[in-house]
């Protein structure tokens, strides 16, 4: 195990001192609340020689995202951040990095979406983003946020995924918040990390390459998605054996899904980011009164662990999933519908229902997630049938 | 060596180059994109002051030359965009530019 310092800190700087470690050639970010700090750690790290990386000031995030296309294509390894609004104005870059299959490592503080314009938490811009061809780790924890961030960098880069990589951390409630943590030593993360070799670099006159290039009338587009998603697929072990490998390095524990309590539940809340804390919270709470609760957190979205979440959640009585997130117009929200599509080839059907919460930064209190699990404790005596989805903490 | 794309058409997912990458330099040579034109240049050399403006300006590198003297277009990469006959001055002796655009499938300058 690695020497580490104890720190106590926001999830942002913590994020940029991982990004720090990690050595970027090039940092190309627009500020924008709450990621705003990250980006302004790691300028000061470029004023003050503490990196190397070009850092590039841009316009917007549209142009952000364009600028580590192009410098990623070039041969760089490359991070940016940002949320929100945006996240949203990447949008065409983001489907053009996992296209091009350049490994670039983005932060993501999680905020809502306009309108009415709001700054603080909710998933709704990652999950917006879910289908962008992009593998997807989420923090609980300032600690989660930068131990993902140094593990995203072997991801993305890995033969085996060459995919961008966004690390999503919870605004404001993560991003803010001084929490302790564990930093590693420079060294270690440099070694862990490792040179980057790019496949196909721009830069490399020697052997001449072009990106960005039409696949034809009629021409190889199709085959090109069927290369991303066999690559993406192959990100989910990838991720478990970075993960396995960071976990020895730093002596902390990472899986796709980490269950606390789950050997034996009864009643289990699914749930992804920061909450996962709070529901751990009421379930010791609950365990302590004869309640035999469980909470699955989802650390990795994308790719999405079926399998794991399959295995965890097998012979649970009644599951909540809680989504931070809204798929107006679906039968609930986006993890809901893949936790329930992950579910549906077990023989025994398990009781799931589903809560949005928390949209717009709304307050996540205890008595919230009590109120999930005595629903969850009604399901399983028989007293109440599972419902459809509902808004839990709405006036 | 040369990338052998004979038989793309053909290939599976996992033999392209990841990401659409062309892995090597100048391949565009070897596309023919004369089908995209609908007006060819022509030059009359008696007319051709030789100033070499339609060879600096063409976009597609489509005027030839020989040693420093226009000789032809290539017509697999012109792609009848009329720069050449637009830069081409007009000589006074003639008082026409030495290249006209012309229809395609039309052999005569001058014929619409
Ligand atoms: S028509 Fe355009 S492409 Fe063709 S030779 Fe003239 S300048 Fe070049
Ligand atoms: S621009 Fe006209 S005159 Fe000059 S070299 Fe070309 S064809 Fe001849």
């Amino acid at each position: 195990m690695a020497e580490q310092t104890t720190v106590a800190t926001t999830g942002n700087v913590l994020v940029a001192e991982a990004m720090r470690q990690c050595k970027p050639d090039v940092m190309a970010a627009y500020p924008i609340t709450p990621q705003t700090t990250i980006v302004e750690e790691f300028a000061k790290f470029a004023a003050n020689g503490k990196t190397h990386a070009e850092y590039v000031t841009v316009e917007s995030e549209h142009s952000a995202m364009s600028a580590c296309v192009g410098a990623s294509a070039a041969g760089a390894r490359v991070m940016t951040a940002t949320c929100s609004q945006g996240l949203a104005l990447m949008w065409e870059e983001l489907y053009i990095a996992s296209g091009l299959r350049l490994p670039i490592v983005m932060a993501n503080a999680n905020r809502a979406l306009a309108a009415p314009i709001n700054i603080h938490c909710d998933h709704s811009d990652a999950m917006g983003a879910r289908d962008a061809g992009w593998v997807m780790l989420f923090a609980e924890t300032a600690q989660e946020a930068y131990d993902n961030t140094i593990m995203s960098v072997r991801i993305a880069e890995h033969a085996d995924v060459m995919l961008p990589v966004m690390t999503c951390l919870d605004g404001f409630i993560t991003t803010h918040s001084i929490d302790r943590a564990e930093m590693l030593d420079d060294a270690s993360v440099t070694e862990f990390v490792g040179e980057y070799t790019p496949r196909y670099a721009l830069l490399d006159t020697d052997k001449p390459v072009s990106h960005g290039n039409f696949s034809g009338l009629g021409g190889a587009y199709f085959e090109f998605k069927k290369q991303q998603r066999t690559a993406m697929d192959a990100a989910l072990s990838v991720v478990k054996s970075v993960g396995a490998e960071f976990s020895a390095l730093a002596g902390r524990p990472f899986d796709v899904v980490e269950g606390w309590g789950m050997d034996d539940a009864d009643v289990a809340i699914v749930v992804i980011g920061s909450t996962a804390g709070n529901a751990r919270h009421v379930a010791r709470d609950l365990r302590a009164k004869g309640v035999k609760a469980g909470v699955l957190k989802i650390r990795c979205f994308r790719p999405f662990p079926s399998a794991e979440i399959r295995e965890a959640l097998k012979g649970v009585k009644a599951v909540a999933v809680l989504d931070r997130s809204e798929s107006f117009g679906a039968e609930g929200g986006p993890v809901f519908l893949e936790v329930k599509s992950a579910l549906y080839d077990l023989d025994a059907r398990v009781p799931l229902v589903n809560y949005i919460y928390g949209l717009g930064g709304a307050d996540v209190r205890l008595e919230l997630i009590e109120s999930v699990y005595a629903d969850l404790s009604d399901i399983v005596s028989g007293t109440a049938a599972p419902s459809a989805m509902q808004y839990l903490g709405t006036r | 060596m040369k990338w052998d794309i004979s038989r793309v058409n053909e290939w599976k997912s996992e033999e392209f180059p990841p990401g659409a990458v062309i892995p090597e330099g100048g391949n565009s040579h070897d596309y023919n994109v004369g089908g995209w034109r609908s007006e060819r240049p022509v030059r009359d050399d008696k007319a051709c002051t030789q100033c070499l403006l339609c060879w600096i300006f063409c976009p597609d590198t489509a005027v030839v030359l020989d040693g420093e003297k226009v000789v032809d277009f290539d017509l697999e990469h012109c792609k009848g965009c009329g720069i050449c006959a637009n830069e081409c001055p007009t000589n006074p002796k003639f008082g026409r530019k030495a290249i006209e655009m012309i229809p395609e499938g039309c052999e005569l300058p001058g014929v619409k």
